[in-house]
């Protein structure tokens, strides 16, 4: 397999509603803004492009089937290659491994990930209706399916199993509205409090509206080259000096519904899903043991499997030993407030069963941002520096891909030239990760990126 | 529907900051990108194939799950294949009484399950089987939700339908809590 590096990115504003553009117009404003950042003319881009991976998720939200050939179409890509990539919530994260994969293999030099998704062409309670069909529609959606109630049953076991605070989940509100005030893409940012977050609208006990990201039309572009495709876009005029390596994938799903998860025993845990640095720490191991003497058994459904197999795939691709001290940032795909601290469980920033206690410490808060809480290690380990789903929005198909954008910034330490201030930047940014997540963590694919110059 | 799109369509409209600009030299009145109120309604044919069994259980009053005949493992939910070891799986009945393993109250959901919220999704588990059961918990305070509420016994029951009725869904089983003697 080849070097796979990422180049530009671009972002379309995320708006509630998005009437100025059809969806390919939408495409095109993050593909020009990913072509103007690396002072490339679109015709030779045109010329250079092998191959477009385009997502969305939702045919029912377009109502145009064939929309990613239309998006391509429309770009200016005919007859090149293309492809429509859809996995639920994880459609841009497995778009842009898919576009990975096109250069890693060597068919393609340069590939553009775009990913799009146009919520807003129904009311709010049909679009809640078209997620939910992304759930078994002859044995979980008929019942009253819809996904916060899906997340909140299974935040609602975290809470029975660990002891997981409503007030935990809402710092994590609190962090990701505020870190957005900061991020003019942002389409909800807000300073609130612990109170605020728990007085807001109650959706699907104990996740108020608060805890919940919003709906979004948006879309998000990447470029991603091969050696040969980074010299390409040299020669042609592109200005190119730091950008991203793509040095781990890894990609795990589980069964949709939710009832089938497996409970496991340690053993199995131990065998197939414990990553090296919690399989090293007699602390850890001792905890765990505890743990399932306790009755605890694994995923069940208050952890995510698939976020575990995608973390520990991408780390061992990427050489990564532990995690916590080896990456600098993570863009999370924070649907809830509730998921993002199951997934720093999954992707091994604490043990299972401490995300609430871990969220208390502050370490995934950014370093210089008053929060109005008093941390002990903030800043450590930001998460979602952007300020995540729940205040950027969640255009599901473009997501992933506006996560791999910021990830990309942040490594290229350009986010003041992207955003008009620096408060965002994590310093010294040299390896991120970004973790996209389907319904229920039915699909989950964790990317590591490293800054190259 | 459609007053409702009107209104949310003027919301659209009044908080729209970007607007395409429409060309000045064709002597048009300037205005907002144009939308228009497109509805789409489709019935399905929708059949539930080897799952069948559990849709006939369920019109006769009974709840009924598979077992893998080669490995054993026992499912709450039925699948007619194994997905440990891909063998065929035999029906059998589930017991009338469960526990809840964990639940949340919707105040809010799809489209077509609005007007029935406040309401109560659980997950239903049972001794010796190894996963669970979605379903509807009925008969406690939906205002008073509680972690308690994990471990409750509750008891299978099925909704009536009109007696030609050929319909059925997985929503006509639900749960209620067992009453103590």
């Amino acid at each position: 397999m080849r070097p796979v590096y990422f180049v530009s990115g671009g972002v379309s504003k995320f708006e509630k509603a998005r009437k100025d553009a059809t969806f390919q117009a939408l495409v095109k404003e993050s593909f020009d803004y990913a072509l103007k950042d690396l002072g490339l003319e679109t015709k030779k881009a045109l010329e250079l492009l092998d191959s477009s991976v385009i997502s969305y998720f939702s045919d029912h939200f377009t109502r145009q089937l064939k929309a990613g050939s239309m998006v391509h179409d429309y770009l200016g890509l005919c007859p090149k290659r293309t492809v429509r990539i859809e996995g639920g919530g994880a459609t841009g994260g497995l778009c842009f491994q898919a576009a990975w994969k096109d250069i890693a293999s060597g068919v393609s030099d340069i590939c553009l990930a775009a990913g799009l998704e146009t919520m807003s062409h129904v009311l709010t309670w049909k679009g809640n209706e078209f997620i939910a069909l992304a759930s078994d529609t002859n044995f979980d959606y008929p019942v009253g399916g819809f996904y916060s109630g899906y997340y909140a049953m299974m935040v609602v076991r975290h809470m029975k199993e660990f002891g997981t605070t409503l007030e935990q989940m809402a710092m994590v509100s609190v962090k990701n509205h505020l870190n957005a005030l900061y991020n003019p893409y942002s389409q909800q940012a807000m300073r609130v409090t612990v109170q605020d977050v728990r007085n807001s609208e109650m959706i699907a006990w104990p996740l108020t509206r608060l805890d919940i990201c919003v709906m979004s039309d948006g879309a998000a572009s990447c470029l991603l080259v091969s050696e040969n495709g980074l010299e390409k876009l040299i020669k042609a005029g592109a200005k190119i000096k730091v950008f991203a390596k793509v040095t781990g994938i890894g990609s795990g799903i589980d069964a949709m519904r939710m009832a089938d998860r497996p409970h496991f025993d340690l053993n199995e845990f131990l065998e197939k899903y414990a990553l090296p640095h919690e399989k090293e720490s007699l602390e850890t191991l001792d905890y765990y043991r505890e743990l399932w003497q306790k009755g605890f058994r694994y995923p069940g459904v208050h952890s995510f499997r698939a976020g575990r197999v995608a973390s520990k795939t991408a780390y061992e691709m990427a050489g990564v030993q532990d995690p916590r001290k080896e990456i600098d940032f993570i863009e999370l795909h924070d649907a809830y407030t509730s998921s993002e601290i199951q997934t720093y469980e999954d992707m091994g920033l604490c043990k299972y069963g401490e995300g609430g206690r871990f969220v208390e410490k502050g370490i995934t808060f950014m370093p210089d941002i008053d929060y109005g809480i008093a941390f002990p290690l903030q800043g450590w380990l930001p998460v979602n520096p952007s300020g995540g789903l729940i205040a950027c929005g969640h255009p599901v198909g473009a997501t992933g891909l506006m996560q791999a954008v910021f990830a990309l910034w942040q490594l290229q330490e350009s986010i003041e030239k992207h955003f008009g201030n620096k408060t965002l930047q994590v310093e010294k940014a040299e390896k991120g990760a970004i973790h996209s997540h389907a319904g229920t963590g039915t699909y989950v694919t964790v990317t590591i990126l490293e800054r190259e110059a | 529907m459609k007053k409702e799109f009107e209104a949310l369509m003027q919301k659209i409209l009044a908080k729209s900051g970007i607007n395409w600009p429409f060309p000045e030299n064709l002597d048009f009145k300037g205005m907002p990108p144009i939308m228009v109120h497109d509805p789409y309604r489709i019935d399905y044919i929708h059949g539930f194939g080897q799952d069948s069994p559990f849709f006939l259980g369920i019109k006769n009053k009974r709840l009924l799950s598979t077992k893998c005949s080669s490995c054993g493992y026992v499912y709450g939910t039925p699948r007619a294949h194994c997905m440990y070891c891909g063998s065929e799986c035999q029906w059998f009945e589930l017991p009338k009484t469960g526990k809840i393993h964990t639940f949340t109250v919707c105040h809010s959901g799809s489209e077509a399950f609005l007007k029935e919220t406040p309401f109560i999704l659980i997950s239903v588990e049972w001794e010796r089987v190894n996963t669970l059961f979605f379903s509807r918990l009925k008969g406690v305070d939906v205002k008073n939700p509680s972690l308690d509420w994990i471990g409750m016994e509750v008891e299978v029951k099925f909704k009536k339908r009109p007696k030609n009725s050929k319909n059925v869904s997985v929503a006509d089983v639900y749960f209620v809590p067992v009453r103590k003697q």
